[in-house]
């Protein structure tokens, strides 16, 4: 990303062991994440990685930046305080699919809502791994746990679809089992300036195994799966055989030699309507779309904080605890 | 015009102001404890909200209260019965009437005596409210104050509405004149406060000039009274909320540590002021943010202060009891945090708008595992501002998240605060670790037990903490003997406090050692007012007041030890009563109320006369 780039990925590798199920997904989403930032040009102290409590919230201890192992569900929250205190420093929240959405769900609300700048990797594996295997609010419909041993009776959550509903200004999808496109996608969402989604489809190969099998799979992923690229039609299949098309305000799949080429959906993550559109896209018939949905400027909290106090300062001067104390209706005894 | 009237000197006077939520009663009662304030009369106010904010208007869950008491001297509370009722409306005067002293003068509008608003206030069908029988032994001046008022204003070109407004001004008019206080600071506010609508400036000066002829000419009144100032300390005064000299004192503290401000926060009853305060004051650099709910008020404090930055959150006890978990993170990470609770009255929802001291347990227990905070207690409004810098001193020289206890009396109260000079506040120590060499998370000063605090962005000291157990190089341990460790060298770190802080005070009665009234917060103007009372009479009823409730002044137990008979009292069911006997095995004697509202001086007499 960066060609100056002083440091390599030893440089932000601690010592320490790694302490994830062999096989389990984050192992990846660390590594990539790890040459992103290697890549960046920035120093291993210009990072704060933040996280609240499940396997991927260990995450913080993984890479030799400073970092914050927290509370469940608030990792959002504490990287709000600090990224509006400290916009200098390059926050990151790393979370998973029940400390993210279920007990940390409001927080996620307002940190898209507020536009915290940070990068905020949500590692979604649709279970309970670290408490042993129950359903999370990502887990579809019928899914069998422990909790639910005849299968879930509730909708689960896209993170897609609620932050577009939520005006996110960066989301993305991608894949535990597609280091490449990972990379690209972390690295797009560490340039953003804004809150920035990077829902990863995460394998627990011990609690959940194989859930995302069909989008992972190399032999299956070019059917299962759509990859969103700027500019371009939106094509899927091993031979690129199969298109998007619209039909109203819904989406279609279609084999490229059945319709006229220009009604097949050109992707432009500039345009939130279509974003929406792409979220929407689900179900056995419909590949799962993968990279950037959206991606929009907007003002952001820790700036706008700046903003507002400069202003003040320019105008009034900085204060001091005299003009602090000596203010309003003041009277004189003596 | 009458002949002037001969003046009386009085040396106290309470006042209660009464009314519809949008009669005015808090300005009205603000802008008569600004003028005797400047008079240099001392002042303590109480206002008293109802929790509906517009309730049906002319009922009695809908009169909103506010009560000051002016003196000579220092009058250290608002009062207990009023000198004068100013009732509004008649649900006011029913509301109200009782607690007016023998004598004292009853000032209400005759023009609300109508049948329906007598009917809406709860009075039974033929009963007429200002009859001798219902406002018996005390001085009723009925004025028609609402259609005086239409009447002054009538050659100004707006709506009746809008002149009935004014009416609140007649009132003060009448109060000003009947305790000869110039009008002059009222006047200034009025002409700054619509300084972009001079008329209403105008309305409002004419119809308290109105007020104050009223009361000259009506020949309702036999005299005038007069308070002189008080023997006030020398200096520059402001008047000041206990919630505004929080947020003052948050900013002031920021100032003194040389580090930014950051109050996480979430609105809630009746702490919501200190937010309100402290974002006024971005001049300073201030991040005052209001988050989603309470966990993310404390949770962005954390984050903020884990980042290097001065932190603070805000709240009243039910998200005291949300931000638990977070607190421990606090807790256990050893970051500085400044936790102020305006408690009001509980369970649950509770009183939200009236006072209580029934979060002591909560501060002192109220989180998982063994998790200690210093506790302080602040005892009058101006207090509040010094109680939040030797919370904010704590908490940044001893790595700790403090919880300051303040409550909703002191919290909306008011006196006068005396500005102190910058070279007369507490120094805060910060430093922050920049040297690489050597560096080990958990690694402790050995004087203050504390550990390092590093700012992210630091160049080669890059460390991961978080609120799983770790050992001194900040490596997670499980290991059962390093946890022992660190639990008891955090409870010891807080323990040790009780070497850097002020003595236990007593105001020792010259007349023997037989009753000691132990309080804390907000009951210390009642209880000051009573014990004066007694060492006046000869006898020995001493005061203590604890400003530190966790860890105790070192001199707490030889204090407990001097007296015959010690009197906790407290507005909960007795809270700070068992710690001391938990700590010093001391029997107390109980002195409780839960009635949302301080004591009176009179409720600790009636029990202290029974123990002399």
């Amino acid at each position: 990303m960066n060609a100056e780039s002083n440091f390599t990925k030893k440089d932000f590798t601690p010592s320490g062991e790694v302490k994830w199920c062999a096989g389990c997904g984050d192992f990846g989403i660390l590594s990539q994440t790890i040459k992103v930032l290697s890549e960046t040009g920035k120093s291993p102290e210009e990072f704060a990685f933040i996280s609240g409590i499940g396997c991927s919230s260990r995450f913080p201890y993984y890479v030799d930046t400073y970092g914050f192992h927290t509370i469940h569900g608030r990792a959002l929250a504490i990287a709000t305080g600090t990224k509006i205190a400290n916009p200098d420093l390059s926050v990151w929240v790393a979370m998973g699919d029940g400390d993210g959405l279920a007990i940390g769900g409001n927080h996620f609300l307002h940190a898209v809502r507020r536009n915290v700048d940070m990068v905020c990797i949500l590692m979604d594996n649709q279970i309970y791994g670290l408490t042993k295997g129950q359903f999370s609010p990502t887990s579809f419909r019928g899914q069998k746990t422990k909790t639910a041993p005849l299968g879930t009776m509730e909708d689960p959550i896209d993170p897609v679809a609620l932050t577009m509903g939520l005006n996110g200004t960066f989301v993305a999808r991608t894949s535990d089992r597609n280091p490449k496109h990972m990379h690209e996608v972390i690295t797009r969402a560490y340039k953003h300036k804004g809150f920035s989604l990077v829902h990863v489809l995460q394998n627990c190969p011990i609690f959940n195994d194989g859930a995302f099998e069909k989008e992972s799979n190399k032999e299956t992923r070019a059917d299962a799966t759509l990859m969103l690229k700027q500019g371009e039609k939106m094509l899927f299949g091993k031979e690129s055989e199969k298109c998007i098309v619209s039909t109203g305000f819904s989406p279609k799949v279609a084999l490229v030699a059945d319709v006229d080429e220009k009604d097949i959906l050109v992707h432009d993550e500039h345009q939130a309507g279509l974003g929406h559109f792409l979220a929407q896209i689900q179900g056995e018939n419909f590949p799962k779309p993968l990279g950037v949905f959206i991606e929009r400027e907007a003002p952001t909290i820790d700036q706008e904080y700046v903003t507002q106090n400069n202003s003040v300062i320019e105008k009034k001067g900085r204060g001091t605890i005299k003009s602090l104390l000596e203010a309003g209706d003041t009277w004189t005894v003596g | 015009m009458n002949e002037p009237l001969k003046i009386q000197e009085l040396d106290k006077v309470v006042i209660r102001f009464s009314g519809d939520s949008g009669d005015g009663m808090q300005l009205t009662g603000n802008q008569f404890t600004g003028a005797s304030a400047h008079r240099g009369n001392d002042v303590v106010t109480l206002p008293d909200f109802p929790a509906e904010i517009r309730a049906t208007p002319g009922t009695i869950p809908g009169i909103s209260g506010f009560q000051m008491q002016f003196g000579d001297h220092a009058v250290n509370t608002p009062g207990d019965f009023p000198d004068v009722l100013v009732a509004m409306n008649p649900a006011a005067l029913r509301a109200n009437i009782k607690d007016v002293k023998k004598d004292g003068f009853v000032i209400t509008d005759s023009d609300t005596f109508t049948e329906a608003m007598i009917k809406k206030a709860g009075y039974a069908d033929d009963v007429d409210p200002l009859d001798a029988e219902n406002v018996l032994h005390k001085q009723v001046i009925a004025a028609p104050i609402t259609s005086q008022t239409i009447e002054t204003l009538k050659d100004f070109d707006i709506d009746k509405k809008s002149k009935a407004r004014c009416k609140n001004f007649f009132t003060l008019g009448i109060l000003f004149w009947l305790y000869d206080i110039s009008p002059a600071f009222t006047i200034q506010w009025l002409k700054g406060k619509f300084a972009k609508k001079p008329m209403l400036a105008d309305m409002n000066i004419k119809v308290l000039n109105e007020g104050m002829l009223f009361a000259q000419n009506s020949g309702h009144f036999q005299s005038q009274y007069r308070v002189q100032p008080a023997d006030l300390k020398p200096g520059m005064y402001r008047s000041v909320t206990g919630n505004e000299a929080c947020g003052l004192g948050l900013v002031a503290a920021s100032n003194l540590a040389g580090l930014d401000l950051f109050l996480g926060s979430y609105p809630i009853t009746p702490a919501t002021t200190v937010l309100e305060e402290v974002a006024k004051y971005k001049d300073h650099n201030v991040k005052a943010v209001q988050m989603e709910d309470e966990i993310a008020g404390v949770c962005s404090a954390i984050g903020a202060a884990w980042a290097g930055y001065f932190a603070c959150t805000n709240t009243s006890g039910p998200g005291i009891a949300l931000k638990g978990e977070a607190l421990g993170l606090a807790v256990i990470t050893e970051i500085p945090l400044v936790v102020i609770n305006v408690q009001r009255g509980g369970p649950s929802t509770g009183l939200p708008t009236k006072t209580e001291q029934s979060d002591l347990m909560q501060a002192m227990y109220g989180r998982n595992g063994e998790s200690p905070m210093p506790v302080l207690a602040a005892k009058t409004p101006a207090d509040c501002f010094h109680m939040t810098i030797e919370a904010s001193r704590i908490a940044l020289k001893y790595m700790t998240p403090v919880i300051l206890l303040t409550d909703g009396y002191l919290g909306n109260g008011s006196e006068p605060f005396l500005i102190p000079d910058e070279k007369d506040l507490p120094v805060l120590k910060v430093t922050q670790r920049t040297d690489p060499k050597g560096y080990q998370s958990y690694a402790r000063d050995p004087e203050t037990l504390a550990r390092e605090w590093v700012k992210p962005g630091t160049p080669g000291l890059a460390n991961r903490v978080g609120g799983l157990e770790k050992d001194i190089t900040g490596a997670i341990s499980h290991d059962p003997e390093n946890h022992d460790e660190m639990v008891r060298l955090r409870a010891k770190k807080v323990q040790n406090i009780e070497n850097d802080i002020a003595d236990l005070e007593v105001l020792q009665s010259p007349h023997g050692d037989d009753i000691l009234i132990i309080g804390w917060g907000s009951t210390y103007g009642s209880i000051r007012n009573s014990v004066d009372k007694y060492q006046k009479e000869g006898k020995g009823v001493s005061q203590a007041h604890f400003s530190h409730i966790f860890p105790f002044p070192k001199n707490t137990g030889d204090v407990l030890k001097k007296y015959k008979k010690i009197v906790v009292a407290e507005m909960n069911l007795g809270q700070l009563a068992p710690l001391l006997r938990a700590t010093y095995l001391t029997e107390t004697i109980p002195l409780t109320k839960i009635q949302g509202s301080p004591f009176t001086e009179k409720e600790i007499s009636d029990v202290i006369d029974t123990l002399i």
